[in-house]
């Protein structure tokens, strides 16, 4: 068993998917129980489904200084820097710290492939990629660490962690790691994730993409809506912000079972959650929430429910987010992570929209509706294809386990 | 800050030139080796996956089998660090090329094989390992970055560590922007103490950025082909007895390796 750890303080945090621009607009939509997702509207052969698509990237144009940096999900990376004074956090921190003490830790799954697929579909005479898209660093997995490292001026360690829709939880590991160890003294971590055909029309082959918007949990349930989302957050000691929220614990574990399709019985996710809640020193009844993973696929969320049934009891409540957001893949760690943060900070349990039928499966613990209640201690579960398994741990400062 | 220090007690190496690390000890020694075989062995993959898995497992696999077996370990046990700058590039270029004139045709397979952590999802598969596996990159500092990574799993959870760090050839237009030329992987198990199994201990510091190391040929040529392959100048080290050498970790940092040799 892993020992527990030192708390860290989450000195700031912020999210931008179709839920809109920053905390805010994500706090009133949940409020409202209003969902993101649309009629998918992107690329010229759209696929008959919903997508959960981010307004105003066409016309967010990067700063001059970073244009050559310029793809749709870098820009979705630089309109999410820009919410919620996450930039002057951090600018904070650096000055604090130095640029070399704070790493950048990042999670996507697919970085800017956009950009790959749209030079190869404006190939040269010669087969070439045309001269705007002679740009090495945009067509790899580390663009977007690149480009955010060098939007932010940060010089410590910078790592891009992709392992598919756990990758941006899995950053908040590395960077209470290196914390712990004294290579640094804070962490951005994050990830975006941006619609491209490679994703809507990759679930689509493997049949997991639903007509309609997605319905996690839903006895109905007919697989995903894809998302995109940018989403960030500064994790640094506890005394330098002894108010704010806690990252109390984390887990990760693989499943060993299949690619595509979860263990049977749960086991690595399991495994993830035992190891969040041993790090973290807590007991399962003192969990107030958890974020589900839950993407309206039939496995997943069949396999998870049954992990939550057997895992917690009835106060303990539970929902996911994706019938709001869509699934946004390699950032949905870290939007998850928010709305988890969100639900300890606004004492809201967000109820698990887009369900008429609950699956029998589902128990007592699932939040169907929007709850207010006091939240101390929220969960946040991501799961990734390869059976990559990871769970994050919250609670309010002050909160002793 | 102190430095990190882990011990080796396996690694792997796969390129066309090498087949394992033995040879890469017999092309210092001035010898040449044979060349490897057309494709990595990979033979912890049962003979199912084998023939399905794409070459960019493959290699992974081979390079993370010949280090395993070194160390004695099971590979169960270890948890799992794969590197890459690229991916699977062939992959890449496959769907890059099927979604211009045909998105619909788009091969499941193909697209689920072309997630970043695939080759560590087969490895886990294969092994039965349910221990915290992940996927990275960092461009040119991919094999840097993953050290680092490596070895903050090692001290901060003082457990041994699976390292891997990989990159397929190029394939199609995507080669022009990636300088990939031919494929190289190795591998390392890391552990955070001394065993009767410990070949060598690493003492990492981080540093400010440093040029590249010379490196003799032919691994600097070597070196210039493949992203992976910024591995050699550590590779070369632990061939011999002792010294020191340094590698990028990211853009703006450097990674200081002390290397004493034990075995």
């Amino acid at each position: 068993m892993p020992h527990v750890m030192t708390p860290l303080a989450v000195t700031a945090h912020t999210a931008t998917s179709a839920l809109g621009h920053g905390l805010d607009a994500q706090l009133d939509a949940l409020r409202g129980e209003r969902s993101g997702l649309r009629p998918n509207d992107f690329s010229s052969a759209p696929l008959a489904c919903w997508i959960g698509r981010v307004d105003g990237l066409e016309t967010a144009a990067l700063p001059a200084a970073l244009a050559s940096w310029d793809c749709r999900n870098n820009r979705l990376a630089w309109l999410g820097l820009n919410q919620d004074g996450f930039l002057d956090r951090v600018h904070a921190a650096r000055a604090r710290y130095g640029a070399s003490r704070v790493a950048l830790l990042l999670g996507t799954s697919t970085a800017s492939i956009g950009a790959t697929e749209e030079a190869y579909r404006r190939l040269d005479a010669d087969g070439g990629f045309p001269d705007d898209m002679l740009r090495a660093a945009i067509h790899t997995p580390h663009s977007l660490a690149a480009f955010v490292a060098a939007a932010l001026a940060l010089e410590g360690p910078c790592l891009t962690v992709s392992t598919a829709c756990s990758s941006s939880a899995k950053v908040f590991a590395s960077a209470e790691r290196m914390l712990r160890l004294g290579l640094i003294d804070a962490a951005v971590v994050g990830g975006v994730d941006t619609l491209c055909d490679s994703v809507l029309f990759g679930f689509n082959a493997l049949e997991l993409v639903s007509p309609g918007p997605c319905r996690p949990f839903d006895a109905a349930r007919n697989g995903i809506s894809i998302g995109e989302a940018a989403g960030f957050a500064l994790l640094e000691r506890i005394d330098a912000a002894p108010d704010a929220t806690r990252l109390l614990g984390y887990g990760e574990a693989s499943d060993a079972h299949h690619m595509s399709t979860p263990h049977p019985q749960g086991l690595g996710a399991e495994l993830a959650l035992n190891d969040a809640l041993a790090r973290a020193g807590l007991d399962p009844a003192q969990v107030g929430y958890i974020n589900l993973h839950g993407t309206a696929s039939q496995k997943n969320d069949e396999v998870e429910a049954a992990l939550v049934g057997r895992a917690f009891p009835a106060t303990t409540r539970a929902s996911s987010t994706k019938g709001f957001t869509g699934h946004t893949l390699g950032a949905a760690g870290i939007v998850e992570a928010t709305v988890a943060l969100q639900a300890i900070e606004h004492d809201l349990v967000p109820g698990n929209l887009g369900v008429d039928t609950p699956d029998p499966i589902c128990g007592a613990q699932f939040a169907w509706r929007n709850e207010q209640r006091h939240i101390d201690v929220a969960l946040s579960n991501s799961f990734g294809f390869g059976g990559n398994n990871a769970c994050l741990a919250f609670a309010r400062a002050g909160f002793a386990a | 800050m102190s430095d990190l220090r882990v011990h080796v007690e396996g690694v792997g190496l796969w390129s066309p030139q090498l087949a394992d690390f033995a040879a890469l000890r017999s092309v210092l020694a001035g010898e040449t080796p044979a060349p490897a075989p057309v494709r990595p062995a990979a033979a912890t993959l049962p003979a199912n996956e084998r023939r399905r898995a794409p070459a960019s497992v493959l290699l992974a696999i081979e390079v993370a089998g010949q280090a395993v077996a070194m160390s004695g370990r099971d590979a169960a046990t270890l948890a799992c660090v794969f590197a890459s700058a690229h991916g699977d590039q062939p992959i890449t270029d496959y769907m890059c090329a099927t979604l211009a004139r045909a998105p619909a045709e788009l091969s499941p397979i193909r697209f689920h094989n072309s997630v970043h952590n695939a080759a560590v999802g087969y490895w886990t598969i294969a092994t039965g390992c349910h221990a915290p596996s992940t996927a990275i990159a960092a461009q040119a500092a991919s094999f840097g970055a993953g050290l680092l990574e490596a070895a903050s799993q090692v001290l901060a959870d003082e457990r041994p560590v699976l390292l891997v760090c990989s990159d397929s050839e190029g394939s199609g237009p995507l080669t022009e922007v990636t300088g990939s030329n031919q494929p190289f992987g190795c591998a390392l198990v890391l552990a955070p103490a001394a065993s009767a199994a410990t070949l060598a201990r690493l003492d990492l510091r981080l540093v400010p950025p440093q040029p590249d190391d010379a490196l003799p040929e032919p691994l600097a040529a070597w070196r210039r082909t493949n992203p992976s392959a910024s591995s050699l100048a550590l590779l070369a080290l632990l061939a011999g007895n002792a010294g020191s050498c340094r590698l990028a970790a990211a853009p703006a940092l450097g990674l200081q390796i002390a290397m004493e040799k034990v075995a």
